[in-house]
């Protein structure tokens, strides 16, 4: 029985773009908080600490696990379906669509899943002990900042990120509009606006999460 | 004494239509469950009575060559759809848009009809409003209206460049909620292929041919209804679609039906011109481009030479040396005089040697309208249509005038009906361009989707049902009958022997040479000798076609030639026909024109002393002349006069 | 000028089928692109071999009937133009072009480069129309309906089911063909009635049929032959948002 018996496609979609569109704000969040590494350690640490044990934040961050699950989910119930109404492929197929990186989210969005899971190795694995030595300590507090700073001082990590952070930009730039589509907000007097927004959030938000690293790197 | 009983209710002509229906019989709901109808088509006309007649709670089985009801050739049709709503508030009336209609038919329409016709008109705008189609509306939000050939009122109602389309599509959404509903079954991809006629002279039901598989099927109903449109294709070029054809016709005039007017035949003014032999279709430009554009040739024949040559360009050719023969010859209508009266002028003037192009060409020119109201307007309202010329002639006529010709575009004979659109046969209904019509000789623009949509709305419904009113003690027809058995076997044997000729000329070259000889010898302009000659081509070619065909494939499954083959061995009959038809009629009407029959200007001169009636053709067998039956015409309400656009 | 063809040839609907190469010569640049196919099918006649099937029938790019994959292409590389309509002076000479029907599983090929195309149909009897039987409506302009909306309504009207939509876009979705129905009678009064029902039906009715599912990647848009607007889809997400939400 197909899944589109349980919802139709434009629900199913319109899940996968609320739940993008949260993940896009979470995505601001954690890019200002990591941008205080460039300024003060500290700062950064006190960040850290708050994130980690607010008790809001403790909730909410099962909240965000929940919707990186619906929206990954989805997005492979979607993919297989569209993947079954084309049993045949043509021989000959030019490039034709108008949002670039659209034919790809599949692949980015699977790369994106792996560089989350080695992510969360990296960090949140290690802050929860599940992994490693456990998070160096300043001052008898947790010093997140460092363990970043000695993850980044690894230029193959570096690498790795930086790619990997651009992958993710090529996957935001066509998530930003198509998400305002798929909840039908897309009218010509505004729709200009919306594209050029998902344009500059997809860049700011990559260079943003790329000169961390570099930074750190070449400090 | 004629056999023809055309069944025009008495009373006086407002109230005929209103009579009718007012003294109609009924058949009550139980009983329409049980009735039976076949429809062949799902243009405006059989598209809008299948929809109409599930709705009443007929069965209906409807049946479409193409593979979706929405691509019947109405789609086509571009510039608008006439009414007489008098939105415009610039004196129009129901009256006179029978009148428009019936002077533009060269009287040689049927009074009656005509004037139900222009009743029903606004009946349509206000259907076609209701079911969403989006029709031009003003700022202010009521519906806008446009000026069209051979009326001196606004009285077109359009859908942008594409209004038969939006009214196709109105009629196909309502077809397809009855589908959905289940009184309507949809047959795709079937062609009529024979009508049959039970032996107390009753149209039955039909066999087609399951243009997938090959299969040949019987269908049975208590009445039939054709609407499966013109047969322009006769003539190969035309502005047709490809599929069209007039086999469902034909097949019932072989079966008894009457064929009425074949001759008149219209030749659309503003179409762009042929380019090479293995041209398959001809592209018409509306005719709503006749309302800004302006129509010459050069004055001076050595400049129409170097035009032809290329050697100068028509932007070159200042002002005085342009020839606006129609602005010349008709002042008070210009060039929005009606199809046939421009058509005629064009190739009076490329006879005489003006023509472009290839020689048979005019320009149409927009110069004096972009300068007047600028591109934009000009872009706005045929925007479509020029980007559509420029693709096909990569010519851009923004900057160079368009060259525009003549071709086939619309026949106003067909199919002979009476007031209830009833054929000769009992049962047998026809609908929209396959009927004779209530255009006469020649048909205005716009004039067809009205046509279409009031059989199919507005008219059918009610005669059909006063004839299924007698049938409800009618049991279900059953196909196992004799006369099915007949028909289907005559149709295999058609088949068998089309597959098994093999011979060398393929069918379209066949089609192509009848095109030819329809058009240079029943053309736009006809002659006794010319006509003659023609008829005796035609009897050659058809001999040739059933020696020396080559249709390849099997009987089974797709086969394009096969479908080919049979419509083209009766438009070889057709053709026939027509020149026969065009041969009898000693006159010029609208669309028919005999060279013989000309006022000293070369307008075309009536003879209404011996011809003002319908020839309606009835079959008398293969080898036999066919017998003419008169209709005649009578006009009561309307005085009849020489067509005249010179002056208002 | 003279093409190298390489045309998809199926023989039935369960033919495996394979790609044949064609050369056709002294093709008129002035001849539109389903022309050079009546050519080559004059030719495979004569030589007594199978003509090419295909969908076509008005040949001026109203009826929605010719298809065609043309380089890639839906209605071949000329943006707002159907195969009918298309021109050989397009071509190079010597070009090689392929030629494929439409693919999607709700589109089976049924001979050649014909296929089946009845889904749009379902799609449109599931509630594509207004409710209306014939006779009883009101005066014509007895509801006046702005001028921008009836405009925005004959772009999205203007569609011709030729499926180009669905065969351009990477998963095989009709939302480009169920958004223009359902926009047209969204934005007038007269259609606003059955509005949610139509949304619901029509959606449910092209998942049902094994359509995929939009990622906007609007290439739908860019290949459709009447320039379909993807605000249409927009919209249709925002109907059908509403009639969820009642």
């Amino acid at each position: 029985m197909s899944s589109s018996h349980f919802y139709s496609s434009i629900t199913k979609k319109i899940i996968m773009s609320l739940m993008g569109l949260f993940l896009l704000t979470f995505l601001l969040v954690h890019l200002t908080l990591n941008s205080f590494l460039l300024f003060d350690k500290n700062l950064f640490n006190e960040g850290a600490h708050f994130m980690g044990t607010n008790p809001f934040i403790q909730v909410f961050q099962w909240v965000l696990f929940a919707g990186f699950a619906i929206h990954i989910l989805y997005g492979i119930i979607l993919q297989i379906q569209n993947w079954v109404s084309r049993p045949k492929g043509y021989k000959k197929r030019a490039w034709m669509e108008q949002s670039p990186f659209s034919k790809y989210m599949i692949y980015t969005g699977a790369i994106i899943f792996i560089f989350l899971a080695i992510h969360l190795g990296n960090f949140f694995f290690v802050k929860m002990g599940w992994v490693g030595n456990g998070v160096p300590e300043l001052g008898g507090k947790e010093d997140m900042g460092q363990l970043v700073i000695d993850l980044f001082s690894n230029g193959g990590y570096v690498a790795f990120y930086v790619i990997m952070f651009l992958l993710m930009g090529f996957h935001l730039d066509h998530a930003f509009q198509s998400a305002f589509q798929t909840l039908g907000l897309n009218h010509p007097t505004y729709w200009g606006f919306i594209k050029g927004l998902s344009r500059v959030y997809a860049i700011v938000v990559t260079l943003g999460f790329v000169i961390i690293p570099l930074v750190i790197y070449f400090r | 004494m004629t056999k023809i009983d055309s069944k025009i209710p008495e009373g006086p002509l407002a109230e005929k239509w209103t009579h009718y229906k007012e003294h109609q019989k009924l058949v009550n709901p139980a009983n329409k469950r049980k009735l039976d109808i076949i429809v062949v088509g799902t243009g405006l006309a059989g598209g809008a009575a299948a929809a109409s007649l599930g709705e009443m709670g007929f069965n209906v089985k409807v049946f479409c060559i193409q593979d979706s009801p929405r691509r019947a050739h109405s789609i086509a049709a571009q510039g608008g759809i006439n009414a007489a709503k008098n939105y415009p508030n610039d004196g129009d009336t129901v009256y006179r848009l029978f009148y428009d209609t019936v002077k533009g038919g060269d009287y040689r329409g049927r009074e009656a009809n005509t004037y139900r016709l222009a009743e029903v008109s606004n009946n349509i705008i206000d259907q076609c409003v209701a079911q969403g189609v989006p029709f031009a509306r003003e700022y202010g939000g009521t519906l806008a209206n446009r000026s069209f050939g051979g009326a001196q009122v606004s009285r077109t109602f359009y859908a942008r460049g594409q209004t038969g389309q939006q009214l196709l599509l109105g009629a196909y959404g309502a077809l397809s909620k009855e589908i959905k509903k289940g009184s309507v079954k949809l047959f795709t991809r079937r062609e009529m292929v024979d009508l049959v006629v039970m032996k107390d002279g009753r149209a039955r039901g039909i066999i087609v041919r399951n243009l997938f598989t090959g299969e040949i099927e019987r269908h049975s109903a208590h009445a039939v209804l054709i609407a499966s449109g013109g047969y322009g294709n006769l003539f190969y070029l035309s502005t047709n679609a490809m599929t069209s054809n007039g086999s469902a016709a034909w097949r019932a005039y072989k079966r008894g039906a009457y064929f009425a007017n074949p001759c008149y035949v219209q030749i659309h003014p503003t179409c762009i011109p042929v380019h090479g032999d293995y041209q398959s279709k001809l592209t018409l430009m509306s005719e709503s481009l006749r309302n800004d554009g302006r129509i010459w040739v050069p004055k001076k024949k050595e400049d129409a030479e170097r035009i032809r040559k290329k050697e100068i360009r028509p932007r070159d050719i200042p002002e005085e040396d342009r020839d606006y023969y129609l602005e010349r010859r008709y002042p008070a209508f210009g060039n929005l005089v009606p199809r046939d009266v421009a058509s005629r002028a064009a190739k009076e003037r490329c006879d005489a040697g003006y023509g472009v192009g290839t020689g048979l060409a005019v320009f149409l020119d927009f110069k004096d309208a972009i300068n007047r109201l600028g591109k934009d307007v000009i872009k706005a309202r045929y925007g479509n249509l020029f980007d559509m010329y420029e693709r096909i002639t990569d010519d851009n006529p923004y900057e160079t005038p368009m060259m525009i010709y003549p071709a086939i575009h619309y026949t106003m004979g067909g199919l002979w009906v009476d007031y209830e659109l009833q054929s000769s046969i009992p049962g047998l209904f026809v609908g929209g361009e396959a009927n004779f019509s209530d255009h006469g000789a020649n048909r205005l623009g716009a004039s067809a989707l009205m046509q279409g949509l009031s059989d199919g709305y507005f008219v059918l419904p009610y005669t059909m049902q006063n004839y299924l009113a007698d049938q409800i003690t009618v049991d279900r027809i059953t196909t196992d009958t004799e006369e099915f058995d007949e028909a289907e076997k005559a149709v295999q044997e058609r088949i068998d022997k089309l597959l098994s000729i093999n011979g060398t000329e393929t069918v379209d070259s066949i089609h192509k040479r009848l095109g030819r000889i329809m058009w240079d010898h029943a053309g736009m302009a006809r002659n006794k000798k010319g006509l003659e000659e023609g008829i005796k081509m035609i009897q050659e070619l058809r001999k040739e076609f059933w020696s020396n065909v080559k249709v390849p494939g099997t009987k089974d499954g797709i086969n394009i030639e096969l479908e080919k083959a049979l419509r083209l061995a009766d438009f070889l009959e057709l053709g026939e026909l027509l020149a026969r038809d065009a041969l009898h009629r000693e006159e010029s009407a609208g669309g028919h024109f005999r060279e013989e029959h000309q006022t000293p200007e070369g307008e075309a001169k009536r003879n209404d002393k011996d011809f003002m009636y319908v020839a309606a053709w009835e079959y008398a067998g293969d080898d036999k002349e066919p017998v003419l039956n008169k209709e005649p015409l009578v006009y009561e309400n309307i005085e009849v006069k020489t067509r005249n656009y010179k002056t208002a | 000028m003279d093409l190298k063809l390489k045309i998809w040839r199926q023989a039935s609907p369960t033919d495996k089928g394979q790609f044949v190469d064609y050369d056709v010569h002294n093709i008129s640049t002035d001849a539109s692109f389903l022309e050079m196919i009546d050519i080559l099918n004059d030719e495979l006649i004569e030589k007594g071999e199978r003509p090419v099937a295909f969908d076509h029938d008005c040949r001026e790019g109203i009826c929605g009937m010719c298809s065609l994959y043309i380089n890639g292409h839906p209605h071949g590389p000329e943006a707002a133009t159907t195969t009918c309509q298309l021109h050989m002076r397009k071509f190079k000479d010597g070009e090689t072009v392929v030629i494929e029907p439409w693919r999607a599983k709700p589109f089976p090929v049924i001979k050649d480069l014909i296929v089946d195309r009845s889904a749009f149909d379902e799609i449109i009897q599931s509630g594509g129309y207004i409710s209306v039987t014939t006779g009883g409506v009101p005066d014509g302009n007895s509801i006046p309906i702005n001028k921008e909306h009836a405009d925005l309504a004959m772009d999205a009207a203007a569609c011709i089911g030729c499926g180009a939509c669905v065969a351009a876009c990477k998963n095989a979705s009709a939302m480009l063909f169920v958004s223009a129905k359902v926009s047209q009678f969204a934005l007038l009064p007269q259609g606003k009635i059955e509005a949610h029902d139509r949304v619901k039906a029509m959606v449910a009715k092209m998942d049902e049929l094994g359509f995929g599912n939009c990622t906007n990647t609007y290439a739908c848009e860019a290949e459709c032959p009447k320039e379909i607007s993807v605000a249409n889809i927009a919209r249709m997400n925002r109907e059908f948002i509403k009639a969820k939400l009642g």
